[in-house]
């Protein structure tokens, strides 16, 4: 009986092992969140928000280059992949045992398994190269392609699973099969779809390695998307790595709207993905 | 009635495409299909292709503009153990072995948490809906959701001086930053990532074998070690390799942290550089030739290592979940 | 007076290598009820999917010969046009889950983008879903989604919906296989009256529901017509013994 004492106590340490590892892995989230609320929250006000960068010295000044360089930068991307994306996930899902249809899904898990920094080289040789500066432009076709295949996939994935008798009744109806994809089947997946879209946002909106040689950043506001732009991660990186204690403050705030914006997004996506369901 | 039935019919046939129109364009084709959704498949074709074609392109510009440097170094280039642009020296394999250790170290450091939250995620634990679980899944996910860059940043303020600390305390060179460092960030970055794949792999373990287990008089302990594990030692395999693809492609957090240094690295506390590292650094200002064109070869190897990793991971996890 | 408004000629259907339907010969009379019996497997379902030719959406679909509608090949017309006139109701109850009621209705409209002034809409709304014996039910939940209505509800619902676009004949594949014998008799009752105005082709295994609903039979054993004929003279005198093996229950 020694021995099954011996077996459970076995298992208790296990068990307390898993649990305490578990939770432990959870701590740098409230290290960060500390941190950042902490140090940010100290910083931010509505000056930071109106205001461009003051040089070293001066104290004060703000971000708001960057924060509209980071969304005219996401949605340039947003515009870019979104309509692409969804028809290539459309025709996937429509073409589930086609070998092209197959050699294009290894093709999209490969484009999702590329490193964001090389696909900021692609953006460069594509188009900071022959354009000779560097762009919002670039910026945003770095984006887009790394938004591509989540959106690619997603939307196949929700689209795969609409039941097939709702296309059979749309088609007994005598709708033809493009009106069928387009107002049946895709307004089924809608939410999924939206889903994806979203959480593709959150994650280009924190990408700051394929920017650093294709938005490159800017000191000053700038709106036109064949120049360089600011990004607030741009601001994280710089800032944050600089010897200056006060910009150090700045990038904690920067860090700090930075997160509000992406956890934001991704909050989004899946409100969306609860509340919006379709039953079928 | 009647009318009612007249006049539907009527807005019917209006609408309706052209009988002659749609026999010519099916006869050109040689298809069943009416114009606008012969179109339409087209169309979602193209796009599907584009998709396609932009990755063979993104291969082949990389590899088009790497050309001069594997041309000039041959071999040198991955054993070289010296980068030095003012010099035109470019090996690489400084980076490589940076690469290799971060990556390895951070994969170790990762592996005994993610294990534990999938256990504990995957059911074996705790019920589905309770209190911890959603918590503890809610908290995964929102690590995911940072972005490297606040990484990157956390790391140098909190991460940097405990490690400086310690090598002060047990006389290691008081760097703070470097392979260590980089590391401990890296496996928070990707604990995430693979802690819901290893719960993927886990959730897939048929209950009836489980509680097989049980019924024999085992341990919860003894399930997980003699039937759980062994069940899934092929998915968390394509789960470590795929964790291992993204920590080697990992930029912006390891840049800020690694410390650096194109040299050698003597040990794993030395700064160094990762090839993901080197490019952020140099990319910007690379003017001239060789460099660049260096640079890009890094690119190349990048891209080559983790597609092959993240394909391998996908077929191994592939066929397991067939095999289950 | 009867007169033929479909003709199934010679008609053979199948899956690749596979022969599912062969030489499929019977005319269906304008506004009857035609039921198209046999044991499971035997090729109704295939049979009623050519008719409106969504046969061919299956994977490795082929056909042969001919089916007339009012004395035209379906087969050289546009599908979308043949679909349009013969509409379908399914097995199971599909209502457009993102639609409400009053759009689902109206569905064969709105997806093929045809545009009604309001009363229109109104008005074919509340002509169908009269005549699918649904508009008490749902006169004040019309804008609701169509998915929270019951099994029986959702499948009067797609009836109205096949209703709506004025087809010539419908084609109900054991419509009241997943529903309840109170559903089942509303819709069997719905049947009669639809009669008036549309032609019905319904595919059932229920033997008893056959014989209650419809004026002509078909019986189908192994993608064959085995016999075809008036429904009072199949329930009381077949003329062939796999018929009559059928009905009395010794297979199927
Ligand atoms: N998509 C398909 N591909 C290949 N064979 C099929 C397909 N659909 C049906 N079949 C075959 O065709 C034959 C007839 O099928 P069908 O669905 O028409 O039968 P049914 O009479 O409607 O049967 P049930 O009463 O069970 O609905 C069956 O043997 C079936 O295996
Ligand atoms: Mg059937």
């Amino acid at each position: 009986m020694d021995n099954l004492r011996i077996r459970i106590l076995k298992d208790k340490i296990f068990s307390f092992l898993v649990v305490i590892l578990a939770f432990l892995a959870c701590l740098p989230l409230f290290l960060i969140l500390g941190f950042i609320i902490r140090n940010g929250a100290l910083s931010i006000n509505l000056d930071f928000f109106i205001h461009l960068p003051k040089p070293v010295g001066v104290e004060g000044g703000g971000i708001s280059n960057a924060i509209v360089g980071t969304f005219i930068i996401v949605f340039i991307a947003f515009i870019i992949a979104t309509p692409f994306a969804i028809f290539a996930g459309i025709y996937l899902s429509e073409n589930r045992k086609n070998l092209l249809a197959e050699i294009m899904r290894v093709s999209v898990d490969i484009l999702a398994s590329i490193p964001s920094i090389v696909i900021g080289i692609i953006a460069y040789l594509w188009i900071v190269k022959p354009m000779k500066s560097f762009s919002a432009l670039s910026a945003g076709v770095a984006l887009a392609i790394i938004m591509l295949p989540v959106v690619i996939k997603s939307t196949e994935e929700t689209l795969a699973m609409i039941p097939y008798s709702l296309k059979e009744a749309s088609f007994a109806l005598g709708v033809p099969y493009y009106r069928t994809i387009l107002k049946v089947i895709f307004p089924a997946g809608l939410s999924g779809v939206i889903t994806g879209i979203l959480i593709a946002i959150s994650r280009i909106a924190g990408e700051t390695a394929p920017l650093l040689f294709t938005a490159f950043g800017n000191p000053f506001m700038n709106l036109n998307i064949t120049k360089p732009m600011n990004t607030i991660t741009l601001v994280v990186f710089n800032y944050s790595t600089s010897p200056y204690e006060q910009w150090h403050k700045i990038a904690w705030a920067a860090s700090l709207v930075l997160l509000i914006i992406v956890l934001g997004f991704n909050l989004l996506s899946r409100i969306i993905s609860r509340k919006w369901k379709v039953k079928f | 009635m009647e009318n009612n039935k007249q006049q539907n019919n009527k807005t019917i046939c209006h609408t309706n495409p052209d009988w002659s129109w749609f026999a010519r364009v099916k006869a050109a084709f040689g298809i069943n299909d009416i114009m606008p959704d012969f179109i339409f498949k087209k169309i979602v074709l193209i796009c599907g292709l584009f998709i396609l074609v932009m990755t063979v392109m993104i291969l082949i510009s990389l590899i088009a503009n790497s050309i001069p440097s594997f041309k000039t170094f041959g071999i040198k280039f991955f054993i070289g153990k010296v980068w030095d642009p003012v010099f035109e020296q470019y090996g690489t394999l400084p980076f490589i072995v940076g690469t290799l250790l971060t990556s390895f170290l951070a994969l170790t450091i990762t592996i005994p948490f993610s294990l534990a939250i999938s256990l504990y995620l995957g059911g074996e634990f705790i019920k589905e809906k309770s209190f911890f679980a959603g918590f503890l899944k809610n908290s995964i996910d929102l690590l995911s959701g940072i972005p490297s860059v606040v990484y990157g940043f956390f790391g140098l303020f909190l991460i940097v001086p405990i490690v400086r600390y310690i090598q002060i305390k047990t006389g290691i060179e008081p760097y703070g930053v470097g392979i260590f460092t980089a590391s401990i960030v890296l496996s928070i970055m990707i604990i995430p990532f693979s802690a819901s794949l290893g719960r993927e792999v886990i959730e897939m373990v048929p209950a009836e074998i489980k509680e097989a287990g049980y019924s024999l008089g085992a341990t919860r302990f003894e399930v997980i070690r003699h039937i759980i594990l062994p069940y899934c030692k092929s998915g968390i395999t394509a789960g470590i390799l795929l964790a291992l693809g993204r920590a080697i492609g990992e930029t912006m957090a390891v840049t800020m942290v690694i410390g650096n240094s194109n040299m050698m690295p003597k040990n794993i506390f030395s700064p160094a550089n990762t090839m993901a590292s080197i490019i952020a650094n140099e990319f910007a200002e690379a003017i001239k030739d060789l460099h660049f064109s260096s640079l890009i070869g890094i690119g190349v190897v990048l891209f080559i290592v983790t597609t092959v990793i993240s394909i391998a991971g996908k077929i191994i996890i592939r066929k397991f979940a067939i095999h289950s | 007076m009867e007169s033929e408004i479909l003709k199934i000629d010679k008609f053979s259907a199948g899956f690749g290598q596979c022969l599912v339907l062969k030489d499929i010969c019977f005319s269906v009379q304008q506004n009857k009820i035609t039921a198209i019996m046999g044991p499971s497997g035997c090729g109704k379902t295939t049979l009623i999917r050519c008719i409106n030719r969504m046969h061919e959406f299956s994977p490795g679909a082929v056909y042969s010969g001919k089916i007339l509608l009012h004395g035209q090949d379906i087969y050289s017309m546009n599908p979308i046009i043949v679909r349009r006139k013969i509409g379908m109701v399914f097995q199971r109850p599909n209502p457009f889950p993102t639609m409400s009621i009053y759009d689902n209705v109206l569905s064969g409209f709105i997806l093929n983008g045809i545009k009604l002034k309001k009363e229109e809409k109104d008005q074919i709304v509340f002509n169908s879903l009269q005549k699918a014996g649904l508009w008490e039910e749902v006169k004040d939940n019309l804008h609701r989604k169509g998915t929270f209505l019951s099994g029986g509800q959702q499948q009067r619902l797609c009836i109205a919906r096949a209703l709506a676009m004025n087809p010539d004949i419908i084609l109900l594949d054991e419509p009241t296989s997943s529903l309840d014998p109170k559903s089942t008799l509303l819709i069997e009752q719905l049947m009669e009256e639809l009669k008036q105005s549309v032609t019905i082709l319904i595919v059932t295994h229920n033997i008893a529901q056959a014989a209650r609903v419809s004026d002509y039979v078909a019986f189908i054993y192994l993608g064959e017509l085995v016999e075809f004929g008036p429904s009072k003279k199949i329930f009381t005198a077949p003329e062939n013994k796999k018929t009559e093996e059928y009905l009395t229950g010794k297979f199927g």
